[in-house]
Order: C-alpha cells, then sequence, then structure tokens
C-alpha cells in the first residue's frame, strides 16, 4: 500500500466525521419515538382543540411525568449495562418511609428538616442500590432475581417500620415549593428539579469517562476486563446510582402527594422499564439515552390523559403501550440481527450519506 | 537476545496437562510464529505471558529481569499487548472509543477530574494510529459491531500495536477472515514487526505462518518441540513436528 493511498484514506476519515452527524441523529431510535410522541400529541389536539393541549393538561403530564423520569435516569443506565433494576418501586417507597421517619422525628417542620430527609432519602435508595449492585457484580446472581429479591424486601421492610400505615410527616414548606409550586409562571418546580437530575444524568452518561464505561460493560464485558476495566466496580456503581434515583424520587413522591405511598408503587418498576425500552434503550445492553427514556415515558401519560379528555376510556392506554412496547423491542431486535450481525465481507446496509467519498475503500475490508 | 524468555511453564486444568514444562522465546522486530495442533497449548501458553491466566510452575524473563505477570493491566504496563481470537473490542462502540478502552484521555483541569475526556485529542490520535499501519478503517464515528471481521480485525491490531511497546500476541487474527482481508491484517503484522516489535503470531495456516514470520516455534503437548527459521523449513517438516511424526521417524 502507497503513501499516496493512506493519505486519501486518511482524508476521508475526516469527511466522514463530518458528514455523519445527521445520520447519526436520524439513525437514533429516540429521534424516532420523538416523532410518535409529537404525531400523538398532534392528533389529540386535533380531536379535542379546547381541551387538550392547554397549559393546563401540559402541566400535569409534565408532572405526571417527572418522578418517572428521575427513576428512568438510573434504569436507562442499568438496563444499558444488559442489567434490570426491578427494586425501584419498593426501593422508592423505602426511602420516602425512612425519610418521613426521620423528618417526623424532627418535628416534620421548616427546610433544615427537608433538606436532611432529602439526603437521607437518596442514602437509602443508594444502599439498596450497594446491595443490588454487590450482589450481582460479586455474587453474580442474575440481576432479575435480585432486584426482584429487594423489590419484596425493601417493600416488606417499609410495611414493618410503619405497620402498613402511610405516614404524612413532610413539612409543608417543601411540599408548597416542590410538591405543587411553580418555579416561574406555570412551570412546576417538581418538574425543574427532575429534570435537573435527567440533564445531570445525561451529561454523566453521554459524556464522560464513567458513562462510556456503562455502555462499554454493557456491550462487552469479557473486552473491558481484557483491557482492565473493573467491570464489577462499574456494575455496582451503576445500581447505587439506580438506588439514588430511586431514594430522589421517594423525596419527590412525598412532596408530590405529601405522604408515602406503601401500596401504590408495585407498578412503577415496570413502567419505567416499558419507558426506558420504548425510548430506544436495548435490553441487551450497549446501546441507549436518557433523553430516549424521557420520550418513551411521556408516551404512556399523554395517552392517559389524552384518552380521558376524549372520553376513550382511560383503560385502553394500558393495551396501547403495550403494543408501543411489544413494537419497540422488536424494532431493536431488527436492528440488532441488521447491524450488529458483523460476518465478513458483508455490505453494510447503513451506506446512505457520503457513499461518494468511500467508493475507494470498497475494495478493502 | 530475546526480549521474552519463558522457561518450564506448567499450567493444568484439573486432570488436563495443557502446558508440561514448556519453553518460549519473543525475539524484538521479528514475527515469532506459535504454532501445533489443537490442544497443544498454545492459546494457554499466551494467557499466561498476558496474564489473564496464572502458571503453576517456571519462570518469565522479561528483558532480562524475572517477572511475575499475574493481570492484563500489568502485562499491558510492560508493554505487551494482545488481540485475541474472539477480537475483544465493544461492537457498540466507535474505533475511537475502542482503540482508547480503558485508556481515555482525560481533558485538562477540573473537568478532566470530573471524567470529561479530551474526545478531540484522542480521534486526532486514533487516525494517527490508523493511518501509521495503514489499517483499512471505513469511519471512525460508527459502531464497529457494522463493520466487517477485517475492518474489526484492523481496529484491534491497530489497538495493540499502538499501545504495546514490547511485544504483542495474535491469537489466530486471520481465522474468521477471506483472502483480501487476510492479506490486510498480515501486512499490519509486518509493519508493526518493522516499528521494532516482537510478534507472536498463532495460526494454524501454514501458507500465512510461512509468508509472515521470520522464526517458528513448534508445541506438542504442552512443550516446545523445536524452533525453526522460517526460511530454513517447509510445510512438510512442521506438519510432522507438530504431529509427531518426526519423532516417530515416519519422515525422513
Amino acid at each position: 500500500m502507497s503513501v499516496d493511498v493512506r493519505t486519501e484514506e486518511a482524508t476521508t476519515l475526516m469527511n466522514t466525521e463530518q458528514m455523519s452527524l445527521w445520520k447519526r441523529l436520524t439513525r437514533i431510535q429516540a429521534a424516532q419515538i420523538v416523532l410518535v410522541l409529537v404525531a400523538i400529541v398532534i392528533v389529540f389536539s386535533v380531536m379535542a382543540p379546547d381541551a387538550f393541549p392547554t397549559v393546563f393538561n401540559l402541566r400535569s403530564i409534565i408532572v405526571n411525568t417527572s418522578i418517572f423520569a428521575v427513576l428512568g435516569v438510573g434504569a436507562t443506565m442499568v438496563i444499558i449495562t444488559a442489567g434490570i433494576d426491578l427494586s425501584i418501586g419498593s426501593v422508592l417507597v423505602f426511602s420516602s418511609v425512612v425519610a418521613a421517619k426521620v423528618m417526623g422525628l424532627m418535628g416534620a417542620s421548616g427546610w433544615g428538616t427537608a433538606m436532611v430527609g432529602v439526603v437521607v432519602a437518596v442514602l437509602a435508595g443508594s444502599a439498596w442500590g450497594l446491595l443490588n449492585g454487590f450482589l450481582i457484580a460479586k455474587a453474580k446472581v442474575p440481576a432479575f432475581i435480585v432486584t426482584l429479591g429487594t423489590l419484596g424486601m425493601a417493600l416488606g421492610v417499609s410495611q414493618v417500620i410503619t405497620g402498613g400505615i402511610d405516614l404524612t410527616d413532610v413539612p409543608g414548606e417543601f411540599v408548597d415549593a416542590i410538591g405543587f409550586g411553580d418555579i416561574i409562571w406555570q412551570v412546576p418546580s417538581l418538574t425543574v428539579v427532575a429534570a435537573v437530575v435527567v440533564i445531570l444524568g445525561s451529561i454523566l452518561l453521554h459524556r464522560t469517562r464513567f458513562g462510556l464505561f456503562t455502555f462499554a460493560v454493557g456491550s462487552n464485558a469479557e473486552a473491558c476486563r481484557r483491557v482492565g476495566i473493573n467491570v464489577d466496580r462499574q456494575l455496582i456503581w451503576v445500581y447505587v446510582i439506580s438506588g439514588a434515583c430511586a431514594g430522589f424520587a421517594g423525596i419527590l413522591s412525598l412532596a408530590f402527594y405529601q405522604q408515602t405511598t406503601i401500596g401504590g408503587q408495585s407498578m412503577t418498576a415496570l413502567t419505567v422499564v416499558a419507558g426506558v425500552v420504548i425510548g430506544g434503550t436495548s435490553l441487551f445492553g450497549g446501546i441507549g439515552s436518557i433523553f430516549g427514556t424521557v420520550i418513551g415515558l411521556l408516551i404512556p401519560v399523554v395517552l392517559e390523559s389524552g384518552f380521558i379528555i376524549i372520553g376513550v376510556e382511560a383503560y385502553w392506554q394500558g393495551v396501547v403501550v403495550g403494543i408501543f412496547l411489544i413494537g419497540a423491542v422488536y424494532l431493536d431486535g431488527l436492528r440488532r440481527t441488521r447491524s450488529m450481525r458483523g460476518g465478513s465481507g458483508r455490505k453494510p446496509t447503513s451506506r446512505q450519506v457520503g457513499d461518494e467519498n468511500l467508493g475507494n475503500r470498497e475494495k478493502d475490508g | 537476545m530475546p526480549i521474552l524468555e519463558a522457561r518450564g511453564i506448567v499450567r493444568t486444568y484439573g486432570q488436563v496437562v495443557a502446558l508440561d514444562g514448556c519453553d518460549f522465546d519473543v525475539e524484538p522486530g521479528q514475527v515469532t510464529a506459535l504454532i501445533g495442533d489443537n490442544g497443544a497449548g498454545k492459546s494457554t501458553l499466551i494467557k499466561i505471558l498476558a496474564g489473564t491466566e496464572p502458571a503453576e510452575g517456571g519462570t518469565v524473563t522479561f528483558q532480562g529481569e524475572r517477572v511475575t505477570i499475574h493481570s492484563p493491566s500489568q502485562a499491558r504496563e510492560l508493554g505487551i499487548e494482545t488481540v485475541y481470537q474472539d477480537l475483544a473490542l465493544c461492537p457498540h462502540l466507535d474505533p475511537v472509543n475502542n482503540l482508547f478502552l480503558g485508556r481515555e484521555i482525560k481533558r485538562g483541569g477540573i473537568m478532566g477530574a470530573l471524567g470529561f475526556m479530551n474526545r478531540k485529542a484522542m480521534r486526532e490520535q486514533s487516525i494517527e494510529a490508523f493511518q501509521d499501519l495503514g489499517a483499512t478503517v471505513r469511519t471512525l464515528s460508527e459502531p464497529v459491531g457494522t463493520m466487517s471481521g477485517g475492518q474489526k480485525q484492523s481496529i484491534a491490531v491497530a489497538r495493540a500495536s499502538a499501545w504495546a511497546s514490547k511485544i504483542i500476541f495474535l491469537d489466530e487474527p486471520t481465522a474468521a477472515l477471506g483472502v483480501v482481508q487476510t492479506h490486510n491484517v498480515l501486512e499490519l503484522i509486518k509493519r508493526v514487526r518493522d516499528k521494532g516489535i516482537g510478534v507472536v503470531l498463532i495460526s494454524h495456516s501454514m501458507p500465512e505462518v510461512l509468508a509472515v514470520s521470520d522464526d517458528i516455534q513448534v508445541l506438542r503437548r504442552g512443550r516446545r518441540v523445536a524452533t525453526y527459521r522460517t526460511a530454513d523449513t517447509n510445510i512438510e517438516e512442521l506438519v510432522a513436528t507438530m504431529t509427531g511424526k518426526l519423532d516417530e521417524g515416519m519422515v525422513a
């Protein structure tokens, strides 16, 4: 191979780099699911122009998605490692119970008490995450079983602590400001707080080495071990983050409902996993985005709101979300078999933009 | 003067003796072919020298000093890289992130401390590394899982050569490749050798071994039974040595 050819290849590498940005954007499943969400919103807006696209309705939609979105940050990271965390609903309950207990002992009033509650809830959630991560990474018990076990344990301990009766020890200032308040105009504080968590989570996942390792471990854990990445430590951290998100969601839930929700979180983990998967994160690991998860979580909430407004029984929401869920995993499967086969001599199907630049490379590889 | 000398390496798996006092030498700036029949102990020997499996006996001398290589990280610190049969790339990551996996360049200052990476520097150095070897990489921004076997193997070899300062082990790097891709990878191997690195090539393809290696060491039943200069040997002799026919006097 002559020097000239190599120089030409280098130029080619640079060109494809610039040209593929749009291609990369459009190929993210999250981008496609945004279109689905927009279509749903347009349909409901046309069918109920006076009731659906109102500030009040949109505000209630984003409020109802906010707590799920906080849970979705951790759940997305876990699923990118090809794991699962079924315990988040129970960990949310446990964290809110422990936080309410502590805040109750402190008199259940004032911002200082509320901040202690936040810290306690996040630590309580992280502790369950640490247990999950340790059992999965070190004891090699499958994540499905570990988190199914801690799902029952966290809820059971919560019921033991409370005798099954919901606690209401939340400072009023905290409820007014975070649970119901608006930062400005009709922008709910709860949503702003959740958005901060989502943005921080996205930066961590998509911009840092920690995030890269999360994808890498989900993509090929053995390859990571061979290059010296501490796979066990990475997994433990990811489950701790998932637990911490559940803990934080627990204190937000306290602020919103003004009480713990011991009996109300049995479907939470499944709702969040559905949102993560609809948003384009692969259950097989290595692919995903928190942005997609937020869109995936908005879809069920928008459907429920829309169905109620146009007079369809809200029960249909479950049916439609189920179809979306199965469709999303079907598409993921198609995508994987199409693009990850990686046999020799195969012409990639993804070659569209910039092919003319690549013509000279076809004979190689 | 070999850069690495292994003497009397022993490794057993239960009742099975994979390596039974095996010797092995790596010379700098040379391609050393490591051949042997299935079960001769080639892959086990590589795993021990790459730090992924412990040896039960024997000594390893690296640059004149006795060493015990007990982890892949330690092997890499010594300047030893390995290209595994099953590639060991992350299919969902792009070539840049695969090349730098575990060795990401951090940004300066507080951003670096927070775990932010200098992607620009990583990409520029990747382009350099691939150009350096004339590796055929279609694009730097798509997951390597979408690429052909030849491109993936090129990336794996380029990664090893970018980081290896002393030795590269290649465990059947062309086993899954077509004719053209195999040719490209063999060319890559020669360029790595020309950088002065000791290259160890495991292969079952005798024509390939004869085409690319400088010397050939033959394993049989967990021991090194012969060392040849590539120029002085031929397929018949190598096959006879591997299968043990030479010992039994069936080949003149």
